[in-house]
């Protein structure tokens, strides 16, 4: 199924974007989802919600429909603060010491399972 | 490294693009169109199936037709989520698709006649949706994929229970094989337009392809459809409209006719049977749904307030 509307002949390929009227709706939350006792949340999507309250609500009927989670979180998306290590040139300098990682150490075999 | 080199070179090592990362502005757009279009047709898809809510003949089938229809509305706002990530507000895309500015996926345009034709739509339609959706769990872009992984696993839910529900009717009495047979004739040719124009009629494909949007051209995802599908047909006794539809050896594939072009731009280009009536209710439904929304918000200000008292 092609969810990609094909365009009419002489239709014009693009779409809006937006209505240009920055429609107010409601903010939006991170929700995190722990899958089971013992294991952490995990990031499973986003939604929105006038409130925490409303959010976990809408987190529960959106998200975990099917047993997928025995603990919620819904965290404002604002309030997020990210870092991208990939862009940062010490993330690269922090590869390069090798010297970290268990591996690059040789033991005898002699020695056995370290 | 230029941006455009690292880009590429994510997407040629098959690494996902996420959303802070440097895309090309056509990249962008090109996946605003089709998420936003792959949204509305969740939510529009509600429609033709929430019809029958109230006939279901019994109170099981009307339980699963409710998850379904749940379901629908739960992959649009995983969508319309990964649209979000892209800069664009879900608000102003559903306005949008009010004011007849987007497009949703053709195949809601046509009626729901009988009950036959919700097992048709879980077997044909979310069948035709997941030889498509399973290819975009490849997909270039990280929250579109993620989301197909989620929709994927729920659709298989939609299909099994349209097949079995048809097993049912064609075991049933001649009279409800008969409305099986009645339904197949009617959805079978708009499936197979599920997939798109020819590949060489298909504007996007190639630069689509080569940003691993699409992963598989519309006319190979049509034969894998018909070829999984005809050997159900088989099994439901039912018989697909298609005189020329035979097993070709030599392909290894089913050779079937050719679809009837001028239906498709027809309902495309907005005048197929139920194309007014879709958005008309949605727009309703939108407006009649205000002051739940309005309570909503009210009550969370009126909760914020006595907090900070």
């Amino acid at each position: 199924m092609t969810y990609d509307v094909p365009v009419a002949p002489g239709e014009s390929a693009e779409i809006e974007e937006t209505t240009g009227t920055d429609l107010e709706g409601w903010p939006m939350w991170e929700v995190f989802v722990r899958a089971r006792r013992g294991i952490s949340h995990v990031h499973i999507g986003s939604l929105h919600a006038p409130d925490a309250e409303t959010a976990l609500e809408n987190a529960r009927d959106v998200y975990t429909r099917r047993g997928e989670g025995v603990s919620v979180w819904v965290v404002p998306s604002e309030q997020i603060s990210a870092f991208e290590p990939e862009a940062a040139s010490e993330y690269v300098e922090a590869n390069e010491k090798v010297y970290r990682l268990a591996t690059t150490y040789d033991i005898p075999e002699e020695v056995g399972q370290m | 490294m230029t941006s455009e080199e690292r880009f590429q070179a994510l997407i040629d090592a098959e690494e996902k693009i996420e959303p802070t990362d440097w895309m090309p502005e056509g990249y962008r757009k090109t996946l605003i169109r089709q998420i936003a279009q792959h949204a509305h047709s969740e939510v529009i898809g509600m429609q033709p199936e929430g019809n029958w809510i109230s006939r279901a003949p019994t109170l099981h089938r009307k339980a699963i037709l409710m998850a379904k229809v749940q379901d629908e509305a739960g992959h649009g706002l995983y969508l319309y989520s990964a649209a979000e990530t892209l800069g664009v507000k879900r608000d102003e895309l559903q306005e949008l698709l009010h004011m007849g500015k987007h497009k949703y996926s053709s195949i809601f345009n046509y009626p729901t006649l009988s009950w036959a034709d919700i097992g048709t739509i879980g077997w044909l339609v979310d069948g035709a949706a997941i030889t498509n959706q399973v290819m975009l769990t490849r997909c270039s872009y990280g929250p579109y994929s993620r989301g197909m992984v989620r929709i994927c696993k729920e659709e298989s839910f939609h299909q099994r229970q349209g097949y079995e529900l048809l097993i049912r009717l064609c075991q049933g009495s001649p009279e409800q094989k008969a409305m099986a047979q009645d339904a197949i004739d009617r959805w079978w040719w708009p499936s197979l337009m599920m997939f798109g124009p020819h590949d060489s009629d298909s504007l996007h494909t190639e630069q689509s392809m080569s940003w691993k949007i699409k992963r598989v051209s519309n006319d190979d995802l049509r034969q894998q459809f018909v070829d999984m599908t005809v050997p159900q047909a088989e099994y439901l006794g039912l018989v697909p409209p298609d005189p020329d539809l035979r097993w070709n050896p030599e392909r290894g594939h089913y050779d079937f006719g050719e679809i009837d072009w001028e239906e498709f731009w027809r309902v495309v280009k907005g005048n197929g049977p139920m194309n007014r009536d879709r958005v008309e209710h949605k727009v309703r439904a939108w407006e009649d749904g205000a002051w739940v929304r309005e309570a909503a918000t009210a009550h969370a200000e009126k909760r914020a307030g006595r907090k900070a008292a």
